[in-house]
Protein backbone atom coordinates (compact mmCIF):
# COMPACT_ATOMS: atom_id res chain seq x y z
CA UNK A 1 0.00 0.00 0.00
CA UNK A 2 1.71 3.61 -0.54
CA UNK A 3 1.59 5.23 2.38
CA UNK A 4 2.03 8.38 1.13
CA UNK A 5 0.00 8.34 -2.63
CA UNK A 6 -1.76 11.58 -3.06
CA UNK A 7 -4.40 10.93 -4.81
CA UNK A 8 -7.95 11.75 -4.68
CA UNK A 9 -11.15 9.38 -5.75
CA UNK A 10 -14.13 11.43 -7.36
CA UNK A 11 -17.53 9.99 -8.00
CA UNK A 12 -20.37 11.69 -10.12
CA UNK A 13 -23.93 9.96 -9.19
CA UNK A 14 -27.08 11.49 -11.42
CA UNK A 15 -28.75 11.07 -14.51
CA UNK A 16 -26.57 10.67 -17.96
CA UNK A 17 -26.09 13.98 -19.75
CA UNK A 18 -24.26 15.87 -21.94
CA UNK A 19 -21.08 17.29 -21.09
CA UNK A 20 -20.43 15.66 -17.49
CA UNK A 21 -17.26 14.52 -18.20
CA UNK A 22 -16.01 17.57 -19.22
CA UNK A 23 -17.43 19.92 -17.27
CA UNK A 24 -16.16 17.60 -13.81
CA UNK A 25 -12.45 17.58 -15.94
CA UNK A 26 -12.67 21.14 -16.30
CA UNK A 27 -12.62 21.92 -12.32
CA UNK A 28 -10.39 19.27 -11.64
CA UNK A 29 -7.81 20.66 -14.54
CA UNK A 30 -8.16 24.25 -13.23
CA UNK A 31 -7.37 22.64 -10.16
CA UNK A 32 -4.25 21.47 -11.25
CA UNK A 33 -5.09 17.76 -10.62
CA UNK A 34 -4.23 15.70 -12.75
CA UNK A 35 -6.63 12.76 -14.17
CA UNK A 36 -4.92 9.40 -14.05
CA UNK A 37 -7.91 6.91 -14.50
CA UNK A 38 -11.15 7.78 -15.60
CA UNK A 39 -14.75 4.82 -15.30
CA UNK A 40 -18.50 5.28 -16.22
CA UNK A 41 -21.02 2.90 -15.51
CA UNK A 42 -24.75 2.58 -14.68
CA UNK A 43 -25.71 1.45 -11.30
CA UNK A 44 -30.04 0.86 -12.29
CA UNK A 45 -31.22 4.33 -13.30
CA UNK A 46 -28.04 6.31 -11.95
CA UNK A 47 -25.51 7.39 -14.43
CA UNK A 48 -22.22 6.46 -11.95
CA UNK A 49 -18.75 8.21 -13.17
CA UNK A 50 -15.10 7.28 -10.52
CA UNK A 51 -11.86 9.40 -11.67
CA UNK A 52 -8.61 9.02 -9.78
CA UNK A 53 -6.97 12.47 -9.83
CA UNK A 54 -3.27 12.90 -8.66
CA UNK A 55 -3.39 15.87 -6.13
CA UNK A 56 0.51 16.27 -5.90
CA UNK A 57 0.88 19.10 -8.38
CA UNK A 58 -2.60 21.00 -7.21
CA UNK A 59 -2.59 24.29 -6.81
CA UNK A 60 -5.36 24.00 -4.21
CA UNK A 61 -6.09 21.65 -1.36
CA UNK A 62 -9.07 18.93 -1.51
CA UNK A 63 -11.07 21.02 0.90
CA UNK A 64 -11.32 24.07 -1.96
CA UNK A 65 -11.17 21.40 -4.64
CA UNK A 66 -14.30 19.67 -2.66
CA UNK A 67 -15.98 23.25 -2.85
CA UNK A 68 -15.88 23.77 -6.04
CA UNK A 69 -17.08 20.47 -7.35
CA UNK A 70 -20.33 20.71 -5.06
CA UNK A 71 -20.60 24.03 -6.94
CA UNK A 72 -20.55 22.25 -10.64
CA UNK A 73 -22.48 19.43 -8.87
CA UNK A 74 -25.26 21.72 -8.25
CA UNK A 75 -24.89 23.44 -11.34
CA UNK A 76 -25.66 20.26 -13.26
CA UNK A 77 -27.84 18.65 -10.64
CA UNK A 78 -25.77 15.80 -10.09
CA UNK A 79 -23.76 14.66 -7.03
CA UNK A 80 -19.99 14.85 -6.68
CA UNK A 81 -18.19 13.95 -3.54
CA UNK A 82 -13.99 13.79 -3.61
CA UNK A 83 -11.84 11.62 -1.35
CA UNK A 84 -8.48 10.87 -0.29
CA UNK A 85 -7.89 7.03 -2.26
CA UNK A 86 -6.68 6.14 1.18
CA UNK A 87 -10.04 5.68 2.54
CA UNK A 88 -11.07 3.15 -0.02
CA UNK A 89 -7.76 0.99 -0.04
CA UNK A 90 -8.20 0.46 4.08
CA UNK A 91 -11.65 -0.02 3.64
CA UNK A 92 -12.08 -2.34 0.70
CA UNK A 93 -8.50 -4.10 1.22
CA UNK A 94 -6.80 -5.57 4.01
CA UNK B 1 -10.40 1.14 -13.86
CA UNK B 2 -7.05 -0.98 -13.14
CA UNK B 3 -5.14 1.45 -11.62
CA UNK B 4 -7.03 1.71 -8.41
CA UNK B 5 -8.46 -1.88 -8.21
CA UNK B 6 -12.02 -0.55 -7.02
CA UNK B 7 -15.46 -2.06 -8.29
CA UNK B 8 -17.52 0.83 -8.52
CA UNK B 9 -19.60 -0.58 -5.93
CA UNK B 10 -17.12 -0.46 -3.30
CA UNK B 11 -16.88 2.95 -4.28
CA UNK B 12 -20.31 4.18 -4.01
CA UNK B 13 -20.57 1.97 -0.60
CA UNK B 14 -17.87 3.81 1.04
CA UNK B 15 -19.03 7.33 0.13
CA UNK B 16 -22.67 6.58 1.03
CA UNK B 17 -21.62 5.86 4.37
CA UNK B 18 -20.14 8.68 4.95
CA UNK B 19 -22.60 11.10 3.32
CA UNK B 20 -25.66 9.09 4.13
CA UNK B 21 -25.34 7.14 7.02
CA UNK B 22 -23.39 9.68 10.15
CA UNK B 23 -20.19 6.98 10.06
CA UNK B 24 -17.28 9.05 11.40
CA UNK B 25 -14.76 8.81 13.87
CA UNK B 26 -16.03 9.47 17.27
CA UNK B 27 -13.35 10.23 18.97
CA UNK B 28 -9.15 10.85 18.51
CA UNK B 29 -8.00 11.02 22.33
CA UNK B 30 -4.53 11.33 23.18
CA UNK B 31 -3.85 9.51 26.68
CA UNK B 32 -0.91 11.44 28.71
CA UNK B 33 0.91 10.28 31.31
CA UNK B 34 0.89 12.76 34.59
CA UNK B 35 3.65 10.72 36.69
CA UNK B 36 6.15 12.97 36.86
CA UNK B 37 3.46 15.98 37.77
CA UNK B 38 3.10 14.80 41.57
CA UNK B 39 4.63 17.79 43.76
CA UNK B 40 4.18 18.43 47.70
CA UNK B 41 2.45 21.83 46.96
CA UNK B 42 -0.98 20.43 44.98
CA UNK B 43 -0.81 24.36 42.45
CA UNK B 44 2.78 23.50 41.27
CA UNK B 45 1.42 19.79 40.85
CA UNK B 46 -1.49 21.87 38.76
CA UNK B 47 1.09 23.95 37.04
CA UNK B 48 3.10 20.96 36.32
CA UNK B 49 0.05 19.34 34.39
CA UNK B 50 -1.14 22.06 32.72
CA UNK B 51 2.36 22.71 31.01
CA UNK B 52 2.46 19.07 30.11
CA UNK B 53 -0.78 18.50 28.63
CA UNK B 54 -0.61 21.83 26.88
CA UNK B 55 2.96 20.90 25.47
CA UNK B 56 1.46 17.23 24.26
CA UNK B 57 -1.70 18.10 22.65
CA UNK B 58 -1.13 21.25 21.16
CA UNK B 59 -1.26 20.29 17.75
CA UNK B 60 -3.88 17.89 18.50
CA UNK B 61 -6.84 19.85 17.35
CA UNK B 62 -5.17 20.89 14.11
CA UNK B 63 -3.76 17.70 13.38
CA UNK B 64 -7.52 16.14 13.88
CA UNK B 65 -8.85 18.75 11.25
CA UNK B 66 -6.42 18.37 8.78
CA UNK B 67 -7.00 14.42 8.81
CA UNK B 68 -11.03 15.06 8.46
CA UNK B 69 -10.33 17.28 5.64
CA UNK B 70 -7.66 15.07 3.90
CA UNK B 71 -10.39 11.62 4.41
CA UNK B 72 -13.17 13.18 4.46
CA UNK B 73 -14.30 11.52 7.44
CA UNK B 74 -15.66 13.55 9.90
CA UNK B 75 -13.34 13.53 13.18
CA UNK B 76 -16.33 14.08 15.70
CA UNK B 77 -14.26 14.86 18.96
CA UNK B 78 -10.52 15.32 20.04
CA UNK B 79 -10.11 14.30 23.48
CA UNK B 80 -7.71 13.64 26.32
CA UNK B 81 -7.18 11.35 28.68
CA UNK B 82 -4.91 11.79 31.73
CA UNK B 83 -3.10 9.33 34.67
CA UNK B 84 -5.89 9.19 37.15
CA UNK B 85 -5.37 12.43 39.58
CA UNK B 86 -5.39 10.80 42.70
CA UNK B 87 -1.96 9.35 41.71
CA UNK B 88 -0.57 12.29 41.04
CA UNK B 89 -2.18 14.96 43.29
CA UNK B 90 -1.51 12.34 46.73
CA UNK B 91 2.11 13.46 47.18
CA UNK B 92 0.95 17.04 48.18
CA UNK B 93 -0.57 18.03 51.39
CA UNK B 94 -3.80 19.61 50.20
CA UNK B 95 -7.26 18.51 51.92
CA UNK B 96 -9.24 18.51 48.01
CA UNK B 97 -7.96 17.79 44.80
CA UNK B 98 -10.44 20.83 43.28
CA UNK B 99 -7.44 22.79 41.84
CA UNK B 100 -5.96 20.02 39.69
CA UNK B 101 -9.87 19.37 38.23
CA UNK B 102 -9.56 23.32 37.43
CA UNK B 103 -5.79 23.42 36.01
CA UNK B 104 -7.19 20.16 33.70
CA UNK B 105 -10.46 22.40 32.81
CA UNK B 106 -8.14 25.25 31.43
CA UNK B 107 -5.66 22.61 30.05
CA UNK B 108 -8.53 21.31 27.74
CA UNK B 109 -9.90 24.93 26.78
CA UNK B 110 -6.39 25.66 26.06
CA UNK B 111 -5.90 22.79 23.45
CA UNK B 112 -9.57 23.30 21.83
CA UNK B 113 -11.02 19.53 23.55
CA UNK B 114 -14.13 19.11 24.69
CA UNK B 115 -13.72 16.65 27.22
CA UNK B 116 -10.57 15.52 29.39
CA UNK B 117 -10.93 12.39 31.45
CA UNK B 118 -8.64 10.81 34.41
CA UNK B 119 -9.93 12.89 37.38
CA UNK B 120 -10.07 9.19 38.77
CA UNK B 121 -9.33 6.61 41.32
CA UNK B 122 -8.74 2.70 41.09
CA UNK B 123 -10.20 1.72 44.91
CA UNK B 124 -11.64 -1.98 43.86
CA UNK B 125 -9.83 -2.93 47.05
CA UNK B 126 -9.49 0.07 49.36
CA UNK B 127 -8.69 3.60 49.15
CA UNK B 128 -5.59 5.46 50.29
CA UNK B 129 -6.43 9.07 51.66
CA UNK B 130 -5.80 10.25 47.63
CA UNK B 131 -8.16 8.17 46.61
CA UNK B 132 -10.64 9.33 49.50
CA UNK B 133 -9.52 13.32 48.70
CA UNK B 134 -10.21 13.08 45.22
CA UNK B 135 -13.52 11.23 46.00
CA UNK B 136 -14.18 13.90 48.55
CA UNK B 137 -14.01 16.79 45.73
CA UNK B 138 -16.00 15.35 43.47
CA UNK B 139 -18.77 17.42 43.39
CA UNK B 140 -17.20 20.53 43.79
CA UNK B 141 -14.71 19.25 40.88
CA UNK B 142 -17.43 18.76 38.47
CA UNK B 143 -19.63 21.56 39.18
CA UNK B 144 -16.77 24.15 38.71
CA UNK B 145 -15.07 22.84 35.39
CA UNK B 146 -17.13 22.09 32.16
CA UNK B 147 -15.07 19.47 30.41
CA UNK B 148 -13.17 17.66 33.62
CA UNK B 149 -14.61 13.67 33.73
CA UNK B 150 -14.41 11.55 36.39
CA UNK B 151 -14.42 8.38 37.00
CA UNK B 152 -13.68 5.43 40.02
CA UNK B 153 -13.07 1.84 40.08
CA UNK B 154 -15.15 0.42 42.57
CA UNK B 155 -14.69 -3.18 41.64
CA UNK B 156 -12.73 -5.88 39.44
CA UNK B 157 -13.09 -9.62 38.78
CA UNK B 158 -9.77 -10.04 40.43
CA UNK B 159 -10.45 -8.07 43.78
CA UNK B 160 -14.18 -8.39 44.14
CA UNK B 161 -17.00 -5.46 44.76
CA UNK B 162 -15.42 -3.14 47.81
CA UNK B 163 -18.62 -1.83 48.59
CA UNK B 164 -17.83 0.82 51.26
CA UNK B 165 -16.44 2.38 48.18
CA UNK B 166 -19.76 1.80 46.40
CA UNK B 167 -21.65 3.12 49.58
CA UNK B 168 -19.97 6.54 49.33
CA UNK B 169 -20.22 6.53 45.40
CA UNK B 170 -24.24 6.54 46.22
CA UNK B 171 -23.64 9.38 48.62
CA UNK B 172 -21.21 11.18 46.15
CA UNK B 173 -23.62 11.09 43.09
CA UNK B 174 -26.40 12.79 45.21
CA UNK B 175 -23.85 15.23 46.15
CA UNK B 176 -22.77 15.75 42.55
CA UNK B 177 -26.97 15.90 41.59
CA UNK B 178 -26.98 18.59 43.88
CA UNK B 179 -23.82 20.80 43.23
CA UNK B 180 -25.46 20.78 39.75
CA UNK B 181 -28.97 21.33 40.34
CA UNK B 182 -29.86 24.19 38.34
CA UNK B 183 -28.51 22.29 35.63
CA UNK B 184 -30.42 18.97 35.72
CA UNK B 185 -27.56 17.31 37.80
CA UNK B 186 -25.20 17.82 34.92
CA UNK B 187 -22.29 16.95 37.05
CA UNK B 188 -22.98 13.56 37.18
CA UNK B 189 -23.31 12.71 33.86
CA UNK B 190 -19.73 13.32 33.76
CA UNK B 191 -19.06 10.61 36.53
CA UNK B 192 -19.20 7.03 36.03
CA UNK B 193 -18.67 3.99 38.19
CA UNK B 194 -16.52 1.27 36.88
CA UNK B 195 -15.86 -2.18 37.88
CA UNK B 196 -12.84 -3.63 35.38
CA UNK B 197 -12.53 -0.47 34.05
CA UNK B 198 -9.78 -0.11 30.86
CA UNK B 199 -6.43 2.13 30.63
CA UNK B 200 -6.76 2.83 27.15
CA UNK B 201 -10.66 3.47 26.88
CA UNK B 202 -10.57 6.42 24.06
CA UNK B 203 -14.84 7.09 25.39
CA UNK B 204 -15.91 9.60 27.97
CA UNK B 205 -16.43 9.92 30.48
CA UNK B 206 -14.63 7.07 31.75
CA UNK B 207 -11.72 7.83 29.90
CA UNK B 208 -8.15 7.16 31.82
CA UNK B 209 -4.83 6.72 30.70
CA UNK B 210 -3.80 3.71 33.12
CA UNK B 211 -0.43 3.21 34.81
CA UNK B 212 0.64 0.69 32.03
CA UNK B 213 0.45 3.15 29.27
CA UNK B 214 2.97 4.66 27.98
CA UNK B 215 4.47 8.48 28.08
CA UNK B 216 2.12 9.36 25.77
CA UNK B 217 -0.29 7.34 22.89
CA UNK B 218 -3.05 7.97 20.36
CA UNK B 219 -6.32 5.80 20.81
CA UNK B 220 -9.36 6.30 18.45
CA UNK B 221 -12.85 5.30 19.23
CA UNK B 222 -14.88 4.68 15.66
CA UNK B 223 -18.74 5.40 15.37
CA UNK B 224 -21.43 4.27 12.81
CA UNK B 225 -24.26 2.74 14.04
CA UNK B 226 -26.20 4.66 11.05
CA UNK B 227 -23.81 2.26 8.88
CA UNK B 228 -24.84 -0.79 10.57
CA UNK B 229 -28.71 0.03 11.07
CA UNK B 230 -28.76 0.86 6.99
CA UNK B 231 -27.20 -2.65 6.32
CA UNK B 232 -29.41 -4.65 8.61
CA UNK B 233 -32.56 -2.88 6.87
CA UNK B 234 -31.35 -3.81 3.61
CA UNK B 235 -31.88 -7.25 4.74
CA UNK B 236 -35.43 -7.57 6.17
CA UNK B 237 -35.38 -11.48 5.08
CA UNK B 238 -31.99 -12.50 5.76
CA UNK B 239 -31.83 -15.33 8.92
CA UNK B 240 -30.04 -14.25 12.11
CA UNK B 241 -26.61 -15.91 10.93
CA UNK B 242 -26.82 -14.04 7.80
CA UNK B 243 -27.49 -10.98 9.39
CA UNK B 244 -24.43 -11.63 11.68
CA UNK B 245 -22.56 -11.86 8.94
CA UNK B 246 -23.81 -8.29 7.21
CA UNK B 247 -22.91 -6.97 10.50
CA UNK B 248 -19.42 -7.98 10.58
CA UNK B 249 -18.62 -7.25 7.06
CA UNK B 250 -20.09 -3.62 8.31
CA UNK B 251 -18.01 -3.54 11.19
CA UNK B 252 -15.17 -4.29 9.51
CA UNK B 253 -14.95 -1.36 6.93
CA UNK B 254 -16.12 0.85 10.50
CA UNK B 255 -13.52 -0.25 12.18
CA UNK B 256 -10.86 0.46 8.96
CA UNK B 257 -11.82 4.45 9.05
CA UNK B 258 -11.06 4.57 12.25
CA UNK B 259 -7.23 2.38 11.90
CA UNK B 260 -6.23 4.63 8.52
CA UNK B 261 -7.31 7.68 10.56
CA UNK B 262 -5.48 6.70 13.60
CA UNK B 263 -2.15 5.53 12.29
CA UNK B 264 -2.02 8.82 10.46
CA UNK B 265 -2.72 11.13 13.33
CA UNK B 266 0.22 8.62 15.36
CA UNK B 267 2.88 9.45 12.36
CA UNK B 268 1.62 13.39 12.22
CA UNK B 269 2.05 13.59 15.87
CA UNK B 270 4.64 11.84 16.50
CA UNK B 271 2.91 9.97 19.07
CA UNK B 272 2.85 6.28 19.61
CA UNK B 273 -0.57 4.45 18.26
CA UNK B 274 -2.44 2.97 21.16
CA UNK B 275 -5.42 0.92 20.30
CA UNK B 276 -8.50 1.39 18.12
CA UNK B 277 -11.88 0.60 20.13
CA UNK B 278 -14.40 -0.98 17.94
CA UNK B 279 -17.47 0.28 19.43
CA UNK B 280 -21.06 1.08 18.23
CA UNK B 281 -21.59 4.62 19.59
CA UNK B 282 -24.63 6.21 19.21
CA UNK B 283 -25.75 10.04 19.04
CA UNK B 284 -28.99 11.74 19.55
CA UNK B 285 -28.92 12.21 16.06
CA UNK B 286 -31.82 10.48 13.87
CA UNK B 287 -30.66 7.13 12.11
CA UNK B 288 -27.55 7.00 14.85
CA UNK B 289 -28.95 5.01 17.23
CA UNK B 290 -28.33 1.04 18.55
CA UNK B 291 -31.69 1.20 19.61
CA UNK B 292 -32.73 1.19 16.10
CA UNK B 293 -30.58 -1.54 14.75
CA UNK B 294 -32.58 -3.46 17.23
CA UNK B 295 -36.01 -2.36 16.19
CA UNK B 296 -34.50 -2.98 12.15
CA UNK B 297 -33.58 -6.80 13.24
CA UNK B 298 -37.19 -7.03 14.07
CA UNK B 299 -38.24 -5.61 17.48
CA UNK B 300 -41.08 -3.67 17.89
CA UNK B 301 -39.21 -1.81 20.54
CA UNK B 302 -36.44 -1.96 22.31
CA UNK B 303 -36.88 -3.11 25.83
CA UNK B 304 -39.30 -5.78 24.64
CA UNK B 305 -38.65 -9.63 25.19
CA UNK B 306 -35.61 -10.95 22.75
CA UNK B 307 -33.34 -7.69 22.74
CA UNK B 308 -31.24 -9.18 24.83
CA UNK B 309 -30.54 -12.00 22.46
CA UNK B 310 -30.50 -9.07 19.97
CA UNK B 311 -27.82 -7.00 21.33
CA UNK B 312 -25.80 -10.16 22.10
CA UNK B 313 -25.50 -11.23 18.60
CA UNK B 314 -25.02 -7.61 17.65
CA UNK B 315 -22.33 -7.04 20.05
CA UNK B 316 -20.56 -9.73 19.38
CA UNK B 317 -20.54 -9.52 15.33
CA UNK B 318 -19.21 -6.14 15.83
CA UNK B 319 -16.16 -7.19 17.97
CA UNK B 320 -15.72 -10.12 14.87
CA UNK B 321 -15.97 -7.88 12.15
CA UNK B 322 -14.19 -5.05 13.79
CA UNK B 323 -11.02 -7.19 15.49
CA UNK B 324 -10.06 -8.69 11.77
CA UNK B 325 -10.04 -4.83 10.94
CA UNK B 326 -7.39 -3.38 13.13
CA UNK B 327 -3.77 -4.17 14.69
CA UNK B 328 -4.67 -3.39 17.87
CA UNK B 329 -8.43 -3.10 19.42
CA UNK B 330 -8.73 -2.14 23.14
CA UNK B 331 -11.02 -0.03 25.15
CA UNK B 332 -14.51 -0.95 25.91
CA UNK B 333 -14.74 -2.33 22.31
CA UNK B 334 -18.60 -3.44 22.58
CA UNK B 335 -22.49 -1.51 21.48
CA UNK B 336 -22.93 1.37 24.22
CA UNK B 337 -26.75 1.61 25.10
CA UNK B 338 -26.65 5.18 26.90
CA UNK B 339 -30.33 6.01 27.07
CA UNK B 340 -30.08 9.61 27.02
CA UNK B 341 -27.26 9.65 23.79
CA UNK B 342 -29.59 7.59 21.72
CA UNK B 343 -33.32 8.45 20.22
CA UNK B 344 -34.48 4.90 19.50
CA UNK B 345 -33.12 4.26 23.95
CA UNK B 346 -34.82 7.44 24.54
CA UNK B 347 -38.38 6.81 22.66
CA UNK B 348 -38.35 3.34 24.28
CA UNK B 349 -37.43 4.51 27.66
CA UNK B 350 -40.79 7.34 27.35
CA UNK B 351 -43.19 4.65 25.94
CA UNK B 352 -42.39 2.54 29.30
CA UNK B 353 -40.87 -0.59 27.11
CA UNK B 354 -37.84 -0.03 28.36
CA UNK B 355 -36.95 -0.05 32.09
CA UNK B 356 -34.09 -0.39 34.39
CA UNK B 357 -34.30 -3.96 34.95
CA UNK B 358 -34.21 -4.72 31.34
CA UNK B 359 -31.54 -2.22 30.71
CA UNK B 360 -29.05 -4.23 33.22
CA UNK B 361 -30.16 -7.50 31.81
CA UNK B 362 -28.57 -6.03 28.19
CA UNK B 363 -25.60 -4.90 29.86
CA UNK B 364 -24.75 -8.46 30.89
CA UNK B 365 -23.96 -8.83 26.79
CA UNK B 366 -22.59 -5.53 25.86
CA UNK B 367 -20.64 -2.10 26.59
CA UNK B 368 -20.50 -0.95 28.93
CA UNK B 369 -23.05 -0.37 32.01
CA UNK B 370 -25.95 1.52 32.65
CA UNK B 371 -25.60 4.65 30.73
CA UNK B 372 -26.91 8.11 30.77
CA UNK B 373 -30.06 7.07 32.98
CA UNK B 374 -31.72 9.64 34.75
CA UNK B 375 -33.65 8.97 37.54
CA UNK B 376 -36.14 10.67 40.53
CA UNK B 377 -34.01 13.64 42.25
CA UNK B 378 -35.19 11.56 45.43
CA UNK B 379 -33.71 8.32 44.99
CA UNK B 380 -31.90 7.81 48.03
CA UNK B 381 -28.12 6.82 48.19
CA UNK B 382 -28.38 3.61 49.38
CA UNK B 383 -30.49 2.93 46.39
CA UNK B 384 -28.09 4.37 43.91
CA UNK B 385 -25.25 2.54 46.24
CA UNK B 386 -27.33 -0.77 45.30
CA UNK B 387 -27.93 -0.09 41.32
CA UNK B 388 -24.05 0.09 40.93
CA UNK B 389 -23.33 -2.84 43.13
CA UNK B 390 -25.77 -4.88 40.88
CA UNK B 391 -24.19 -3.49 37.44
CA UNK B 392 -20.53 -4.36 39.32
CA UNK B 393 -21.18 -7.83 39.68
CA UNK B 394 -22.24 -8.17 36.36
CA UNK B 395 -19.67 -7.19 35.46
CA UNK B 396 -17.04 -8.77 38.25
CA UNK B 397 -18.98 -12.41 37.50
CA UNK B 398 -18.35 -11.78 33.61
CA UNK B 399 -14.86 -10.92 33.61
CA UNK B 400 -15.86 -7.76 31.19
CA UNK B 401 -16.26 -3.86 32.26
CA UNK B 402 -19.58 -2.56 33.66
CA UNK B 403 -19.99 0.97 34.47
CA UNK B 404 -22.98 3.64 36.24
CA UNK B 405 -23.48 6.56 34.87
CA UNK B 406 -27.00 7.42 36.48
CA UNK B 407 -27.99 11.44 37.26
CA UNK B 408 -30.60 11.96 40.05
CA UNK B 409 -32.20 14.59 38.41
CA UNK B 410 -32.73 17.20 41.31
CA UNK B 411 -36.57 18.37 42.00
CA UNK B 412 -37.40 16.06 38.62
CA UNK B 413 -39.57 12.92 39.25
CA UNK B 414 -40.78 10.01 36.60
CA UNK B 415 -42.44 11.29 33.74
CA UNK B 416 -39.93 14.46 33.57
CA UNK B 417 -37.00 15.10 31.31
CA UNK B 418 -33.28 16.50 32.07
CA UNK B 419 -31.97 18.00 29.05
CA UNK B 420 -28.00 18.06 29.03
CA UNK B 421 -27.63 19.33 25.08
CA UNK B 422 -25.23 18.19 22.94
CA UNK B 423 -23.65 14.79 22.73
CA UNK B 424 -25.43 14.13 26.30
CA UNK B 425 -28.70 14.87 25.09
CA UNK B 426 -31.68 14.17 26.79
CA UNK B 427 -33.40 11.49 28.53
CA UNK B 428 -36.51 10.94 30.26
CA UNK B 429 -36.34 10.27 34.03
CA UNK B 430 -37.24 6.23 34.79
CA UNK B 431 -38.49 4.54 37.43
CA UNK B 432 -35.93 2.59 40.31
CA UNK B 433 -37.57 0.67 42.63
CA UNK B 434 -39.09 2.31 45.73
CA UNK B 435 -38.18 -0.84 48.16
CA UNK B 436 -35.19 -0.39 50.43
CA UNK B 437 -31.71 -1.85 49.62
CA UNK B 438 -30.24 0.51 52.52
CA UNK B 439 -29.18 -2.34 55.41
CA UNK B 440 -27.38 -4.25 52.36
CA UNK B 441 -25.76 -1.64 51.51
CA UNK B 442 -24.88 -0.52 54.68
CA UNK B 443 -23.37 -3.64 55.60
CA UNK B 444 -19.82 -2.67 53.60
CA UNK B 445 -16.75 -4.21 53.59
CA UNK B 446 -15.76 -6.21 50.29
CA UNK B 447 -17.79 -8.66 47.80
CA UNK B 448 -15.23 -11.42 47.75
CA UNK B 449 -13.58 -11.95 44.49
CA UNK B 450 -15.49 -15.00 42.60
CA UNK B 451 -14.32 -18.18 42.20
CA UNK B 452 -12.52 -18.46 37.96
CA UNK B 453 -13.70 -22.10 37.36
CA UNK B 454 -17.13 -24.08 37.70
CA UNK B 455 -18.33 -21.49 35.39
CA UNK B 456 -22.34 -21.59 35.22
Amino acid sequence: MSERSNRIIVTVVGHDRTGIIAETSRVLADAGANIVDISQTLLGEFFVMILLADMTHAAIGLDALKLQLRGKAAQLGLRIDAQHEDVFKFMHRV
Amino acid sequence: MRSVHFEPEEILETVKMVQMENLDIRTITMGISLRDCAHPDLAQSAQRAYEKICRYAERLVSVGDQLQSEYGIPIINRRISVTPIALVAESSAADDYVAMAQALDRAAVAVGVNFIGGFSALVHKGLTPGDRKLIDSLPQALAVTERVCASINVASTRAGINMSAVSRMGEIILECASATAHRDGLGCAKLVVFCNAVEDNPFMAGAFHGIGEPECVINVGVSGPGAVLSAVRRAPEADLGELAAIIKRTAFKITRMGELIGRRASERLGIPFGIVDLSLAPTPAQGDSVAQILEAMGLERVGTHGSTAALAMLNDAVKKGGAMASSHVGGLSGAFIPVSEDIGMIEAAQAGTLTLDKLEAMTCVCSVGLDMIAVPGDTPATTLAAIIADEAAIGMINRKTTAVRIIPAPGKTVGDWVEFGGLLGRAPVMAVHRQSSQDFVRRGGRIPAPIQALNN
